[in-house]
């Protein structure tokens, strides 16, 4: 059950020798024994044996407080905000961190645990500095809720005026405030169990404990990959993102410039949260309006670039499949998709070697920038120093990725500011608008029409399966509905940390017009078998990654697509907090729904790609000018710090 | 650190995985034996155990942080760890630690700017009984008065002068 699994695998960092100890979920909870009753609060329950006593809560609907506890992370049992009475036990139980292995009686809020919890909160708030009113996590912080629900009234062991410690802002994404750590660990288990980075530990013992990375660096100097799950799991505003907004409103106030937005996919799922909505429902049209009304002069759809992007890659891995089957050629195959900026940096530190794998093609959000300053300035005769590219993203990573000094191909800054769902809910708020009152209204030309294979980008195996989409239809020149129903391509959905498919090419049709400058037919590729997989979480990605080194069965894959951010963008470090398996869930559900809407649904029918191709890229996918302004290269970075 | 430092280094903490195996429970073991020979693991070292054992470096950071016996600076010749706790807090130890200051002439957490004595607090160390307590590098020393530090102070001296003139002998053989 919860002990030590994260995301359904074990990450428990205990010795193996170690692990027979633990109390884990009996196979079979129907067998006599299976099942234990018991009383909280006078309430009964049966439940399976090794649920903890606050899983027991939950399901009788008893709320017990938490701090240092996450459905996503294992048991740290650290805080002890979760104290209850266990009758029998001569001291406070945590409850995060208690499997019920026999009948107890379980007490959540006698006077003892409301007075433990509440000299807890106290002697946290005793090292808290900061102020509500001037936090980032003002109204959604789940220290500020607690003292709110004991009725903190005043420090009764005192409250620092003065800061201990110094902001490290030298991330581009990630922005650490040690002052207001309460040292619940979830940074920690996220870097470490969840996301498999390693970046940040405690330094020091007791009352020196402090969260740090190696060696206490900045964090700009260590290995993180900027994807921001730890923003997303810290329980206060000790981890926020680097907040470019004052920016971007000067920007929006400065008649000089054309400040243009370009919106992901996974924002739309999940920008509701900030407005009080369920997890759930997308707000893409009504955030158009929004906007608009906050004075970006131009809002245009990501989904454009990443339609673009299925192309450029798909091209590619085609062209690669024809040097290794026709050529004969060494090539490096499997090809890796390269949308994620936290997967690329963090195969640039721990993969260096694989590097030729990553699909050169940039991501969406760099594509649409590097044709922003090009191919829009031109039609709309803007000189490009005075366009503006704003980007809102699901994501942390992708401040660092528009911040890379190779991402100028425009010869400008391709995009200049990267927005999370976060901060543009701010913004919005800003703005005084109610977002879920506004009217729709639609995507600005010449990008204007999306197809749902964008879309789909926000969740993980989305990429993929938007990508044979379109190279099974130009390959066998049929409509992929032929193959699977509605063009869903179900075996690539879902949440399982890895997932396999095979694609049987049975037969090929013409070469379409748009790749004939590269191939002169299909026949090399008939009666051949497509293997794709799909990696979330770099946790995952790790261990593909080690398959492939050890010459395993994904070293024979055709193409991966690996994401860091566990859920695939729609889980991403710049989405609402608190973000959790349900959640992450709810907001798939938005996307795929999405998806099925829209009337053109395949990336190489999207007109305005078409559009693309004939007035400007006209040398085609793969082409000169698109080897010039859509595709990149990395940096091999290692893992060892100097 | 030199290319050949670090090769030695990396052969060495090789061994010691040989030794003492390669996954976690390995980590203490190869740390106190860096710890041993080198008088401290450097920030390379950290970085060599931790992906020969398949760890993150800043867990083993975290480690060595963690225990007082393990260090990344390097510390001086003779770590002298007085004990703070309450049994020798209620025997005086404040005298001793006053002791201390005045004739190194350092703080605690300090190091003598000869690299010869370092000042640390330590937590209890078994000897409530017989306080105040100090530790000498590994040597207990317990009762001890301000008149005492002197004593073993010398001592330290001593020895290290003894020590000096028998690195002498050794690079002159
Ligand atoms: S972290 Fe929470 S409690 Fe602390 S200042 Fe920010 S909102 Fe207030
Ligand atoms: S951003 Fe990602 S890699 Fe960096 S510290 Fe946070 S969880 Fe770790
Ligand atoms: S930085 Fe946030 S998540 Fe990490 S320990 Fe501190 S409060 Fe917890
Ligand atoms: S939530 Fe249970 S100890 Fe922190
Ligand atoms: S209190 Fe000093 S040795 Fe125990």
């Amino acid at each position: 059950m919860s002990e030590s699994t994260t995301f359904g695998k074990d990450v428990s960092r205990a010795p193996v020798s170690q692990r027979g100890h633990r109390v884990g979920p009996v196979d079979d909870s129907q067998a006599i024994g299976g099942q234990i009753s018991i009383e909280m609060d006078g309430k009964t329950l049966k439940v399976p044996i090794g649920t903890t006593i606050l899983e027991a809560s939950k399901e009788l609907g008893l709320r017990i407080p938490t701090l240092c506890h996450h459905e996503d992370l294992c048991v740290a049992g650290v805080c002890r905000m979760c104290v209850v009475e266990v009758e029998g036990q001569r001291t406070l139980q945590a409850a995060c961190a208690y499997p019920i292995t026999q009948p107890i009686k379980v007490k959540t809020h006698s006077r003892k645990v409301r007075q433990a919890r509440r000299h807890i909160l106290d002697l946290i708030l005793a090292n808290h500095y900061g102020e509500c009113y001037a936090c980032n996590r003002n109204n959604n912080c789940e220290l500020q809720t607690l003292a709110k629900e004991y009725g903190v009234d005043f420090f009764r062991f005192g409250h620092p005026t003065e800061p201990m410690f110094e902001l490290d802002t030298s991330s581009h994404s990630v922005v650490r405030d040690m002052n207001k750590c309460v040292l619940c660990r979830r940074c920690i288990r996220t870097c470490i169990d969840f996301q498999e980075v390693g970046v940040l530990e405690v330094q020091g013992r007791g009352a020196e404990s402090k969260v740090v990375t190696f060696m206490d660096k900045p964090l700009a100097e260590v290995v993180c990959i900027n994807c921001g799950q730890c923003i997303n799991r810290c329980p206060t505003g000790a981890l926020r993102a680097n907040d470019p907004t004052d920016d971007v409103w000067a920007a929006i106030d400065d008649p000089t410039k054309h400040v243009v937005m370009q919106t992901a996919p996974s924002p739309r799922a999940g920008i509701g949260e900030c407005f009080g909505l369920p997890p759930g429902r997308a707000l893409t049209f009504e955030m158009n309006t929004a906007l608009r009304q906050c004075g970006f002069d131009k809002v245009f759809d990501t989904n454009f670039t990443a339609d673009l992007t299925i192309i450029e890659e798909g091209t590619e891995l085609l062209l690669r499949l024809k040097k290794a089957l026709v050529d004969k050629q060494p090539v490096a195959i499997p090809q890796f998709t390269s949308c994620s900026p936290g997967w690329v940096k963090y195969i640039e530190h721990f993969y260096p070697e694989y590097l030729a794998h990553l699909s050169s093609a940039k991501s969406p959000q760099q594509m649409f920038g590097a044709l922003i300053k090009t191919y829009y300035a031109h039609l709309n005769k803007i000189d490009p120093k005075d366009i503006v590219c704003v980007a809102l993203m699901p994501c942390s990573a992708k401040k660092f990725e528009c911040n890379r000094p190779e991402m100028c191909d425009s010869g400008y800054k391709d995009i200049d500011y990267g927005l999370t769902t976060r901060e543009l809910g701010k913004m919005i708020s800003e703005a005084g608008i109610n977002l879920p009152d506004l009217p729709k209204s639609d995507f600005d030309d010449p990008f204007g029409t999306a197809t749902g294979s964008g879309v789909i980008f926000g969740a993980t195996g989305g990429v993929m399966e938007a990508a044979l989409r379109t190279v099974i239809e130009l390959v066998t020149g049929k409509k992929v509905e032929n193959f699977f129903d509605h063009a869903e391509i179900i075996p690539l959905r879902g949440f399982e940390g890895i997932r396999y498919a095979e694609i049987p090419v049975k037969e090929v049709g013409p070469v379409p017009g748009i790749l004939k400058h590269l191939f002169e037919d299909w026949s090399w590729l008939k009666g051949a078998t497509l293997k794709v997989a799909v990696a979330h979480g770099t946790a995952y990605a790790k261990k593909v990654m080690d398959d492939i080194r050890a010459g395993g069965k994904f070293s024979e894959c055709h193409f991966i697509e690996f994401m860091a951010c566990p859920g695939g963008c729609l889980g991403g470090g710049g989405q609402p907090i608190p973000t959790s398996p349900a959640i992450r869930a709810a907001r798939a559900q938005a996307i795929y729904s999405e998806d099925r809407a829209y009337s053109v649904r395949k990336s190489h029918e999207n007109p305005a790609v078409v559009k693309v191709y004939n007035e400007f890229l006209t040398d085609g996918p793969c082409g000169h000018l698109s080897h010039k302004l859509l595709h990149t290269h990395y940096t091999p970075r290692g893992k060892f710090i100097a | 650190m030199l290319v050949t430092e670090q090769d030695a280094l990396r052969q060495e903490i090789k061994a010691w995985g040989d030794m003492y195996g390669r996954d976690r429970t390995a980590l203490i073991p190869i740390l106190q034996e860096i710890q041993r020979k080198h008088a401290r693991i450097s920030e390379y070292a950290m970085q060599i155990v931790a992906d020969m054992l398949d760890i993150h470096p800043v867990e083993v950071y975290g480690v060595v942080s963690f225990y007082s016996f393990l260090d990344h600076k390097p510390k001086g010749r003779f770590v002298i760890r007085l004990c703070r706790t309450i049994s020798c807090d209620m025997h005086d130890k404040d005298r001793v630690a006053r002791q201390l200051q005045n004739d190194l002439g350092i703080r605690f957490g300090e190091t003598t700017p000869d690299g010869r004595f370092t000042l640390e607090w330590a937590n209890c160390i078994g000897m409530c009984d017989q306080g105040p307590a100090l530790l000498v590098n590994d040597h207990v020393f317990t009762r001890v008065t301000p008149d005492k530090v002197h004593d073993i102070l010398e001592g330290c001296r001593r020895a290290m002068g003894v020590h000096a003139q028998e690195q002498m002998q050794e690079q002159l053989v």
